[in-house]
């Protein structure tokens, strides 16, 4: 390996350093506060080694990562969320009688694991990121064992995740078996080659389609979400809504643009019944739950409906489409996720919405910034949420996907319902009687900084995506 | 930049009445009233300043544009102008922006800086609607005003303010999101067509569809139009949000939400999709008419004051719908100054009916009876306002929708008779409010406080207007006249020609806009003709 190399493997470096220096400083002293610090530090670090990088891309680093714009400005995505998760954690565990520290030990990891996948372009790598991903995100699921939903929440997605990987696993075996390789490139020459129509490709690549649903939690795969969704504590469930599925979506862009599988006419057809479905049952689920959590969970399963009608277009359109869809989920998700983390007590997260009634009469700009987070999950002007499904729909009418586009628009007005209910819900005037009315947990400096700066973000995508979008077209050249 | 002055005084004035309310309501309340009034004058004085050439036919020429590149990646201005149209509305908005400020000055106590906040912002997002010639802009202003009216229902609103609310914002998303899909349909045909990735209005005119193609997206666009406007059958969430909603929020919708309609018709269906219009014209032109009959009948049937208001206002709005879609000189002038008028006697109206509310706190008729004997001067104001409102010769809205019966005339007997029919029924319902309300005896005992200074202030300044609209309409139809000249260039003959087969054409010989000849209908068309070869063949062809 030369020297090069090790540049552009660096934001992967430093993210396995952090960790392993976290994990150090708990040894060394057990403070909460240092191990925020040093997690943070990491994190920064991490984020100043894309621009070394960025100077050295494209670049195959050993068969198993490439390391190019694309995974490039995933890799910032993720490292970015990862900082205002544990901005905002900081806060919420403070609150918490339990051990602490190890908590951003986890978080590191399972962000060194999305880093990964967002590189992979080998079966191996792949299956490698995935699983430092998901079993970090066992004990960070039931990381509040004194909660019954906590450990509940731990099982269901061990259980299903494992299972998920073992599709995903016996997938790969059926394609590498037809086509002699576990390389995406190879792979794409292969099934030019005659491959695409045999039976076990088709098979595998079903089998792989099965793996990716349950990870990305898209209907019929994702009965899972809304238990792991409310029985996670609050900043887990904002790291698993927005960063975990943020890499498995960039590893589905990377997979089927680059092994030449999106040519297959079945996995397309595939992918049009499942965003449908997701689009549909996310949205007319969503209307039945009066828990926040839950209502977020199913709406993140309509959201990677939409997302899947950005994938379904395809093209440089459909492929920069969706990342800035994610972006602003994320940046939506992480916003909506904190203003939860930041109302959650030690006994129990803010999550029924009786718990926000009222809210913006007594914390205007916590409930401000919700409410902007709402409006963007609505899809609302001045919101990145907005500009993303304009995104989202303008590359389905370049494709001429109307039957995708009537069901987004039908449904999105449908989810429209659930997140008004919940704004209601924030202006709502009539009186909290007395008793019911808690004090809320008092805003850390940390945390109320970072609400603040999402919420600018959300905004600046919204009214002027000039610079991220051409970040993201650039990124997404290196794709194709 | 006068154009970007004009949504920036209203967002700021918002931004800062409600930063200060913290400190104090009054300042709140008197930095809201700063911004409208300067919104006014500056929209005034535009109005002034180019009232010599504002009525000339200026071919794609603006009175006032502001064009930067704003989201390049996909050919997105920031593209703001201004005809004598969208100028006229925006007089009117910044006119009932002060009319609610002031209205709301005591009905309003609580929450007063987000109040205020929403109030300005929902005027800027209108004056964005009436301004925005880049069809995302439009759209991005179009879902904007959204917001801030949804919270001043659901915060401000009467007892049903949540499903009112909610039920508001839901018909308008759906169906904006429908017209989302329309303009990116129309956004990559001009693309197959050109090569030109874009969302000018003024280049999208003319983008060649097919005809199946064309209707549907003609019909995205429609949706939401007529949605807002609004048109039978889509006009359901219109008599909640109307009674919902606070005084203020009430004069706003009607005044110009609805408005926002009637707009999006005239700058975008007809241009942009002539040939599909004149398809659509006969269904459009018979809903206008069930709308018409519709919402007068309904309006009679009321109790609630607020709600009987509501439903005259499907019932005029139908006859602006019938006279864009007859689309002639005539009509097109109607459905204008129909416009115009309807927002300031409809407005005036729920203020009227709100000033009742707060001092009686019931809107039921058979509650209030005989209430000249007690506050003669407001129900005197009443009156005049429900005169003008079922159409009173001398007040504005009679010279409207005399015009549109006019015009309708001239394409179809049947249409004219029917539509008349509906003036007819708001004889009813009008004296049926004036009858209930302040007629008969006190029998309740009220003894109620008459219009403070405040209230009179707004009640006399309206019924000038009103009045001045009645019988001089000439400046408000000459600013209007280079619109009906476009549309005439663009849409052609009158649209009706598919109905007219039945009814004789009788020549009218008054001259519908001015008595000197320069402006005559045939001098009119014969200038157009002039200008477009393809006009004058599809102007003859029709003949």
């Amino acid at each position: 390996m030369s020297s090069a190399d090790f540049v552009a493997l660096l934001p992967l470096i430093v993210l396995g350093a952090a960790s392993v220096a976290a994990m150090l400083a708990i040894a060394a002293r057990r403070s909460h506060s240092l191990t925020a610090g040093v997690s943070l530090a990491g994190l920064a670090v991490a984020f100043w080694s894309l621009w070394p990088a960025v100077g050295v891309v494209p670049r195959q680093v050993t068969p198993l990562l490439v390391i190019d714009r694309f995974a490039i400005f995933y890799m910032g995505l993720i490292v970015a969320a990862t900082a205002a998760v544990v901005l905002m954690a900081y806060g919420y565990f403070e609150r918490q009688h339990v051990v602490r520290e190890e908590f951003y030990v986890l978080l590191l990891v399972a962000a060194l694991g999305c880093a990964v996948l967002v590189a992979a372009n080998h079966f191996v790598s792949f299956f490698l990121g995935l699983e430092i991903l998901s079993v970090t995100l066992y004990a960070l699921s039931a990381y509040l064992p004194d909660r019954e939903v906590a450990l509940e929440a731990g099982l269901k997605y061990l259980v299903l995740a494992a299972g998920s990987a073992a599709f995903l696993l016996f997938g790969m075996a059926l394609v590498y078996a037809q086509t002699g390789t576990m390389e995406f490139p190879a792979l794409a020459r292969a099934l030019a080659l005659g491959g695409a129509g045999h039976l076990w490709v088709l098979a595998g690549v079903a089998f792989m389609i099965t793996g990716f649903g349950f990870k990305l939690a898209v209907v019929p795969f994702h009965l899972w979400t809304p238990d792991v969704y409310q029985g996670a504590p609050a900043p887990v469930t904002a790291f698993i809504a927005s960063v975990s599925k943020g890499a498995m979506f960039a590893i589905l862009l990377r997979f089927f643009y680059q092994s030449g599988s999106r040519d297959l006419h079945s996995a397309g057809l595939v992918f049009t019944i499942i965003a449908v479905c997701s689009m549909l049952a996310g949205n007319l689920l969503a209307l039945l739950q009066d828990n926040v959590k839950r209502i977020l969970a199913y709406s993140s399963i309509a959201h990677l409906g939409y997302l899947l009608v950005a994938f379904e277009a395809g093209g440089p359109v459909g492929a920069a489409a969706g990342t800035f869809y994610l972006t602003a989920y994320m940046v939506t998700t992480l916003g909506a996720f904190g203003v939860v983390t930041m109302l959650s007590s030690s006994e129990r997260d803010a999550e029924e919405i009786a718990d926000y009634r009222g809210l913006f009469w007594r914390r205007p700009a916590l409930a401000a910034v919700f409410t902007a987070m709402l409006f963007s999950l609505a899809g609302i002007p001045l919101t990145a949420g907005f500009l993303g499904k304009f995104y989202t729909i303008a590359a389905g009418a370049s494709q001429s996907l109307w039957l995708l586009i009537f069901v987004l628009v039908v449904s999105s007005a449908i989810g429209l319902y659930y997140y008004l209910r919940i704004v209601v819900a924030l202006f709502a005037t009539e009186p909290v009687p007395a008793a019911a009315q808690k004090p809320y947990p008092a805003l850390g400096f940390a945390g109320g900084a970072t609400l603040v700066a999402l919420a600018l973000i959300l905004i600046w995508l919204g009214v002027y995506p000039h610079p991220i979008l051409d970040a993201i077209q650039s990124a997404m050249a290196s794709l194709l | 930049m006068i154009l970007v002055w004009l949504i920036v005084i209203p967002l700021a004035g918002g931004l800062v009445a409600g930063l200060v309310a913290g400190r104090s309501q009054a300042s709140c309340r008197v930095v809201a009233l700063a911004a409208t009034i300067l919104g006014f004058l500056l929209s005034v004085m535009l109005w002034v300043r180019n009232y010599a050439h504002v009525s000339l036919w200026q071919q794609r020429n603006w009175l006032a544009e502001f064009d930067r590149p704003w989201i390049a990646g996909f050919g997105i201005h920031f593209h703001l102008a201004m005809d004598g149209m969208s100028l006229l509305l925006i007089v009117l908005t910044f006119l009932l922006g002060i009319a609610s400020v002031l209205v709301s000055w005591r009905e309003i106590d609580d929450g007063v800086g987000f109040f205020h906040f929403n109030l300005l912002w929902v005027l800027a997002g209108i004056v964005g609607v009436f301004l925005a010639v880049d069809l995302f802009l439009f759209y991005f202003a179009w879902e904007l005003m959204l917001v801030p009216m949804y919270f001043l229902i659901a915060i401000w609103g009467h007892e049903h303010r949540v499903y009112a609310a909610v039920k508001f914002f839901l018909f308008t998303q759906l169906s904006g999101l429908l017209m989302l899909v329309a303009i990116l349909t129309l956004y990559f045909a001009h693309h197959a067509a050109t090569g030109v990735y874009t969302f000018d209005y003024a280049e999208l005119i003319g983008t060649p569809l097919s005809p199946r193609v064309g209707l549907l997206v003609m019909l995205g666009f429609f949706v939401a139009f007529a949605v807002k406007l609004p048109m039978f059958p889509f006009h359901t969430w219109l008599p909640d949000a109307h009674t919902e909603a606070p005084t203020a929020g009430s004069v706003v919708l009607a005044g110009l939400l609805l408005k926002t309609g009637a707009y999006g018709m005239l700058r975008f269906v007809l241009p942009l999709f002539s040939e599909a219009a004149h398809r659509f014209a006969p269904v459009a032109a018979a809903l206008a008419i069930v709308g018409i009959l519709y919402g007068a009948i309904m309006a009679y049937g009321q109790t609630d004051l607020k709600r009987l208001v509501a439903y005259t206002s499907v019932s005029h709005l139908g006859f602006v719908l019938l006279g864009i879609f007859i689309g002639n000189r005539w009509a097109l002038e109607g459905a204008f100054l129909t416009m115009i008028a309807h927002g300031l006697s409809t407005g005036m109206l729920f203020m009227l009916v709100g000033m009742l509310q707060e001092r009686t706190h019931t809107r039921e008729m058979d509650r209030l009876n005989g209430l000249w004997q007690t506050i003669p001067r407001l129900s005197g104001a009443g009156l005049f306002f429900v005169l003008a409102s079922i159409g009173l010769p001398g007040l504005g809205d009679f010279v409207g929708e005399f015009l549109v019966l006019l015009g309708s005339y001239r394409s179809s007997v049947w249409l004219a008779a029917l539509a008349t029919v509906g003036v007819l029924c708001s004889t009813f319902y009008g004296l049926k409010f004036v009858q209930r309300a302040f007629h008969g005896s006190n029998v309740n005992r009220w003894s109620l406080a008459d219009l403070s200074g405040r209230e009179a202030a707004i009640v006399g300044a309206m019924v000038v207007l009103v009045l001045w609209l009645g019988l001089y309409p000439q400046p408000v139809l000459n600013s209007f006249e280079p619109t009906v000249q476009h549309l005439e260039q663009v849409v052609g003959p009158p649209s009706m020609a598919a109905l007219s087969t039945g009814a004789r054409t009788i020549p009218v010989i008054l001259s519908p806009s001015r008595s000197a000849g320069a402006k005559d209908p045939a001098n009119g068309s014969a200038a157009v003709l002039g200008t477009s070869p393809g006009a004058l063949q599809r102007y003859g062809g029709k003949r």
